[in-house]
């Protein structure tokens, strides 16, 4: 049995081989900056363009429609913000619709939207973690800009229907801009034919076994988008700075591994999860949060009565397994998550629940570890003078 | 010495990140703990990112697992409604007790048991000795200038065998050498100052955003309108500075009616009191005898002076100026803490 067992898959993953060993030589042998005309910076913009091909292809997109950037956060601001201002100047409306239970970096940019004059609502979520497509469709109408509904939930795994969602706005609003944070689905599900219909599709390779500090956003025909940064123009304008070479070679190598296994993937390790929601269904009082039929194979949320996941992490630490709860703040505190709560837990159950999220390098000694450990902490946990009643 | 299994609270401050590297040192299973108590606005004073950040580098340089709780939802609750209820009632409320009395020794030592964590250790400057008989005694701390006894005078038996407080054994001067010594980074971050939660802008401008003022009178103890004010909040029992009144003579307040908004001043005789009325007593072992001889502290800063515990109140040997409804009264004999109890009204 490993020493740690690490089911945190949903925060980070470890760097693929073949995506470390694509990235080595844009380090130190071809460390050129793409954007200049000599040798070593045609080697680096090779590369670039190469890499932008390769996650073109998996994307299901053309090569013009790949930006590059910094990762998830930025992705998404990009999308939501960027594009949200260009509709507004140029008169398609003011209105973003976000789903209640997105990242933080799509509802921070709705809210800062906001504060620029733009009308944001956040569309309510069921209690299984799947949008309300019907408070979706009332509230979209021809003022919408933008609309940005995630493909899978960070948190609790559920697969958004984003075909249906683009079918609402074809007939309420066929100018608005569809974006999807394809962030958590990308290591599990075919990102090309479920964001298809969407005009802006992010992305971060540091999920699916690339680096941290890269990531894409996939911009559609040409929609149009005020940068967030200002400089060289790189990237058709729409991210000025010196490429990260590098990064992209990983996010297109590891999305290439990803792809070519993710069928693999997805039957191997929906075996471990199932093993392991089976083995914590003993727990007495255990729920499940989030549709178990909507989920992608690698995340497990569950609920544990008579139990402060803050306390529970510790002992998990401690036994060497590595879990979630709540979504992280900058203090390093365990905050209730907005997810949980969009999807109408109480704070008391929501502060009960833990992520245990599975990836491609996981084992079945990771699951037994799981196994062990858990029951154990929360047996213990249960006994202590201080356990929520 | 045994190797317990020791979660220490570790505040980002000098004092309570040597308190953990000295017991890591002494071999024990240590986990530190920093809590986020407070999420408003003043982000600048304890519990921010900056010192939650101090308390993770410390930990990381002593090679201990360090964890952030959030109990700002107990802290709110226990802690800063009860501050802002006692200025808008004409009391003194006493912060750094209710959290030592809900947080620290509350739900955090509830969180060590549940945690299998036999001990909690603190930076608190207190001493936990164990007496000739066995029993376990709190005492004033070597550092007498540092001594923080009275905030923890509420203790009992049953805690303080759970509780550790590693500095209170050394000077401030040897807490810091150590620290030093150490390299730990925050070895000379200055002492924090005052109430946690309140930084930029003082008590008056946050209390000003939660209590409505309430304009009022300033008498004398005859009952003659000597002044007004915009509201009561600003005002303490003893309070000299800051009372917008010109006199010939030094004036205080001697007391503080809620209902009518009056503040009542007078001269410094005007506060002595021979007795004070005393509630929730509690005492780390057994209920002193009614006419065992005490000392008596006040005020976290204050001297001890002498007096008994005599049905529900304080019998002072000397008249002492008045004390405000639901301050801390701490009990010691000679250095030892016998119990405490709270003001009454």
């Amino acid at each position: 049995m490993p020493a740690t067992a690490y089911l945190d898959y949903a925060a980070s993953t470890p760097v693929r081989p073949e995506a470390l060993a694509a990235m080595l030589p844009f380090f130190s042998e071809t460390f050129g900056n793409a954007s200049g005309g000599h040798a070593f910076a045609r080697a680096a913009k090779s590369a670039l363009e190469s890499a932008r091909e390769s996650i073109a292809e998996d994307l299901g997109a053309e090569p013009g429609e790949i930006v590059f950037t910094s990762g998830g956060t930025e992705s998404d601001n990009l999308a939501v913000e960027g594009a949200a201002r260009a509709a507004r100047a140029r008169g398609r409306g003011e209105e973003v619709l976000v789903s209640a239970f997105e990242h933080k970096a799509v509802l921070a940019a709705a809210d800062r939207l906001a504060l620029e004059g733009f009308s944001t609502s956040r569309t309510p979520v069921s209690a299984g973690g799947i949008i309300d497509l019907d408070a979706l469709a009332d509230a979209i109408d021809g003022r919408t800009a933008l609309v940005s509904v995630m493909l899978v939930n960070n948190e609790i795994g559920t697969v958004q229907p984003l075909d249906q969602v683009a079918r609402i706005m074809a007939v309420q609003s066929p100018n608005a801009v569809l974006h999807t944070d394809a962030v958590q689905a990308a290591a599990w599900v075919d990102v090309a034919s479920l964001a298809a219909d969407a005009d802006l599709v992010s992305v971060s390779a540091h999920k699916i076994g690339g680096p941290k500090g890269a990531g894409a956003l996939v911009v559609r025909g040409g929609v149009p988008i005020v940068p967030l940064f200002e400089g060289g123009g790189q990237e058709r304008g729409l991210r000025s700075g010196s490429s990260n070479v590098a990064g992209a070679v990983g996010l297109a190598a590891a999305l290439r591994a990803t792809v070519a296994t993710m069928a693999v993937t997805v039957a191997r390790v929906g075996t471990l999860r199932d093993r392991l929601v089976a083995g914590l269904a003993e727990i007495p009082g255990l729920w499940i949060n989030g549709d178990p039929d909507r989920k992608i194979a690698g995340n497990v949320h569950v609920g544990i009565p008579g139990v402060e996941a803050e306390a529970l992490l510790v002992l998990l630490d401690r036994a060497g397994v590595c879990a979630a709860a709540g979504s992280s703040c900058s203090s390093g505190a365990t905050e209730p998550s907005h997810v949980l709560g969009a999807m109408g837990l109480d704070r008391s159950d929501a502060l009960a629940s833990i992520r245990l999220s599975l990836g491609f390098a996981s084992v079945s000694a990771d699951v037994d570890r799981a196994l062990n450990a858990i029951p154990a902490a929360v047996t213990q946990l249960r006994a202590s003078v201080g356990a929520p009643r | 010495m045994n190797a317990l299994r020791v979660l220490v609270a570790m505040s980002g401050g000098v004092d309570s990140s040597v308190a953990a590297a000295l017991l890591v040192e002494q071999g024990h299973d240590v986990t530190g703990v920093t809590l986020k108590l407070w999420g408003g606005e003043s982000d600048s004073g304890c519990c921010s990112v900056s010192d939650v950040e101090d308390a993770r580098r410390v930990a990381a340089q002593l090679d201990i697992p360090h964890y952030v709780f959030d109990y700002t939802d107990t802290f709110d609750e226990q802690v800063v409604e009860p501050y802002v209820e006692a200025y808008a009632t004409g009391n003194t409320p006493n912060p750094c007790v209710d959290c030592n009395r809900h947080i620290k020794f509350g739900r955090l030592l509830d969180r060590a048991d549940a945690l299998g964590c036999e001990v909690l250790a603190t930076g608190h400057h207190a001493r936990r000795v164990r007496g000739a008989n066995g029993r376990v005694e709190l005492e004033r701390a070597v550092d007498a200038a540092k001594d923080q006894s009275y905030v923890l005078a509420m203790l009992t038996a049953a805690q303080l065998e759970r509780v550790w407080f590693p500095v209170g054994e050394l000077t401030k001067a040897a807490v810091r050498a150590y620290a030093l010594s150490m390299n730990l980074r925050n070895a000379m971050k200055p002492d924090s100052q005052d109430v946690c939660f309140i930084t930029r802008g003082g008590r008056e401008r946050f209390l000003a955003d939660r209590v409505p003022a309430r304009a009022g009178s300033i008498v004398d103890s005859s009952g003659a309108t000597v002044g007004t004010h915009s509201g009561i909040a600003r005002f303490t029992i003893g309070q000299r500075r800051g009372l917008g009144i010109a006199t010939g003579e030094r004036r205080f307040v001697i007391d503080i009616d809620a209902s009518s908004a009056t503040v009542t001043v007078g001269r410094a005789e005007d506060l002595l009191r021979s007795q004070l009325r005393v509630g929730g007593c509690t005492f780390v072992h057994d209920t002193p005898a009614a006419d065992a001889d005490l000392l008596v502290q006040v005020r976290a800063h204050g001297e001890a002076v002498s007096g008994r515990l005599v049905e529900g109140s304080v019998v002072f040997t000397e008249p002492q100026p008045r004390v405000a409804p639901g301050q801390l009264v701490a009990f010691y004999d000679g250095s030892r803490v016998v119990g405490s109890a709270v003001v009454g009204a």
